[in-house]
């Protein structure tokens, strides 16, 4: 029976020692990064306040921080970087698109619904 | 990974047999699921935020939510969760080592690489077992209702509590018996049910009154999460004396329900209810991912011990299970952004 999968693409992943050492010791240096960024999260987290005049600053500083990881971990451990372009961009775009708007009216919203209940009561 | 097209012959590609992103069918489909799951995590995530930027001052913080080490109580803030988050991300990286290992055919690495991280996850469900705990049954002070009608959450060290003296028997206790077994406890059900009065008697279970012998407590502090007619929310927190005697006025009032403790779907001790249900059906909806990562490991772990996948020629089922795992630690980068530090 002919197969309907075409094993050529599995089989591409394969690769020498060489290259394989050479891969591991990026996987180190994404992690050493991952865990750095998280220690000094949580110590920024821990020690400055919310009602402290910095905190705008440390809370975007935070999401930025976020999504670095995030990319970090979509591009190197699950290879997407390695991936051919149309395969990337059909997973990543639609999250540009959608979902950059939907925080945006959901957020923008929710402050307009918060004003409201303060403005005209409610309990 | 190495150039991206395969050798195919002519008959093959004009057979319509070439896939368009060079990837295989299996991979493919694991990066839609993933996709649409993502999406998923993304409109409850955002429905987080709704609610939040609605209640602004009244949502709770993180650091004062989350701050107890198990074994060593209270006053770590989110250094659990961040070990949580460590190990989660640890687990990811010995994940993406036996997928490693697999692309050089390497079935001792697999194997090894795939049993760290299934204890990294089970670890981390663990953990999160903890935290769901924690947070169900709550602080020693739980959370107040204020005469003018507002909710005020308790910080600062609770006093021990030594004994009850038992001056009124029951149905179980003599007069006179000195009680030294689940205080705390009894002194929660009783607080919650308003079966403390303003001498600081207790009623107990068994219809008993007791005097309660309580050790004083320290630096408490009172940061108000819902407008009364008197307290607004982002007042500056009450401390000291104030906050003491408004604290024992709600729990000696002899009321139901002046005192809440922990969380449940109706109600809890850290801020608007919405709060609690969020963290439980977010926390829990990535807890069932990690759970059900784990046991696919398991499986794909049975498989490559067996030596499916080394006669198979390839070791992509690792790979399309890596992606899963991946997937999982990814969400909680967010989950950890927003639910503990921002």
């Amino acid at each position: 029976m002919e197969r309907d999968d075409l094993i050529e693409y599995s089989l591409h992943a394969h690769h020498s020692e060489e290259k394989g050492k050479e891969i591991r010791k990026k996987i180190w240096m994404v992690t050493l990064l991952l865990t750095i960024i998280t220690v000094v999260e949580v110590f920024t987290g821990a020690f400055i306040k919310q009602s402290s005049w910095v905190w705008p600053f440390v809370k975007w500083g935070f999401i930025i921080l976020t999504v670095f990881k995030a990319s970090y971990i979509v591009l190197v451990f699950m290879h997407l970087g390695d991936e051919k372009k149309s395969l990337k961009y059909m997973i990543l775009i639609p999250y540009f698109l959608f979902i950059l708007y939907l925080i945006f009216i959901a957020l923008w919203e929710a402050l307009a619904v918060g004003d409201a209940w303060s403005t005209y009561g409610g309990a | 990974m190495a150039e991206h097209s395969p050798k195919l012959d002519s008959k093959t590609l004009w057979g319509g047999k070439e896939s368009p992103f060079q990837t295989s069918y299996g991979k493919l489909m694991m990066w839609f699921f993933l996709v649409s799951d993502a999406l998923t995590f993304s409109g409850l995530l955002i429905a987080y935020g709704f609610s939040r930027h609605d209640a602004q001052d009244a949502w709770p913080i993180g650091e004062e939510t989350f701050n107890s080490m198990p074994f060593l109580g209270h006053g770590y803030p989110l250094l659990y969760v961040a070990l949580m988050t460590f190990i989660l991300i640890v687990s990811s990286v010995t994940m993406v080592l036996a997928v490693e290992a697999g692309h050089r055919m390497n079935q001792k690495g697999v194997v090894k690489w795939l049993i760290a991280t299934i204890i990294g996850g089970a670890f981390f469900v663990g953990s999160q077992a903890w935290e769901w705990s924690h947070f169900i049954h709550g602080s020693e002070f739980g959370k107040i209702e204020l005469t003018d009608g507002s909710q005020a959450i308790v910080k600062g060290h609770f006093g021990e509590i030594e004994n009850f003296t038992v001056v009124e028997a029951g149905r179980h206790h003599k007069k006179g018996a000195v009680i030294k077994d689940d205080l705390l406890h009894e002194f929660q059900h009783a607080a919650v049910n308003g079966k403390i009065n303003d001498d600081g008697m207790i009623r107990l279970h068994d219809g008993s009154l007791a005097k309660i012998n309580k050790a004083k407590d320290h630096e408490m502090k009172l940061i108000i999460k819902r407008d009364g007619s008197k307290n607004k929310v982002g007042d500056t927190p009450i401390l000291g004396k104030a906050a003491e005697k408004l604290y024992y006025d709600a729990v000696y009032a002899g009321e139901k329900n002046r005192v809440i403790y922990g969380a449940n779907l109706e109600q809890n001790e850290y801020g608007p209810q919405q709060y609690g249900q969020f963290f439980f059906f977010i926390t829990g909806f990535h807890g069932f991912h990690v759970f059900s990562g784990v046991i696919i490991n398991i499986i794909i772990l049975l498989g490559v011990i067996s030596g499916t996948y080394q006669k198979r020629g390839h070791y992509e089922m690792v790979e399309k299970t890596g992606l899963y795992w991946h997937f999982v630690d990814l969400v909680w980068v967010f989950v950890f952004t927003f639910f503990y530090l921002v």
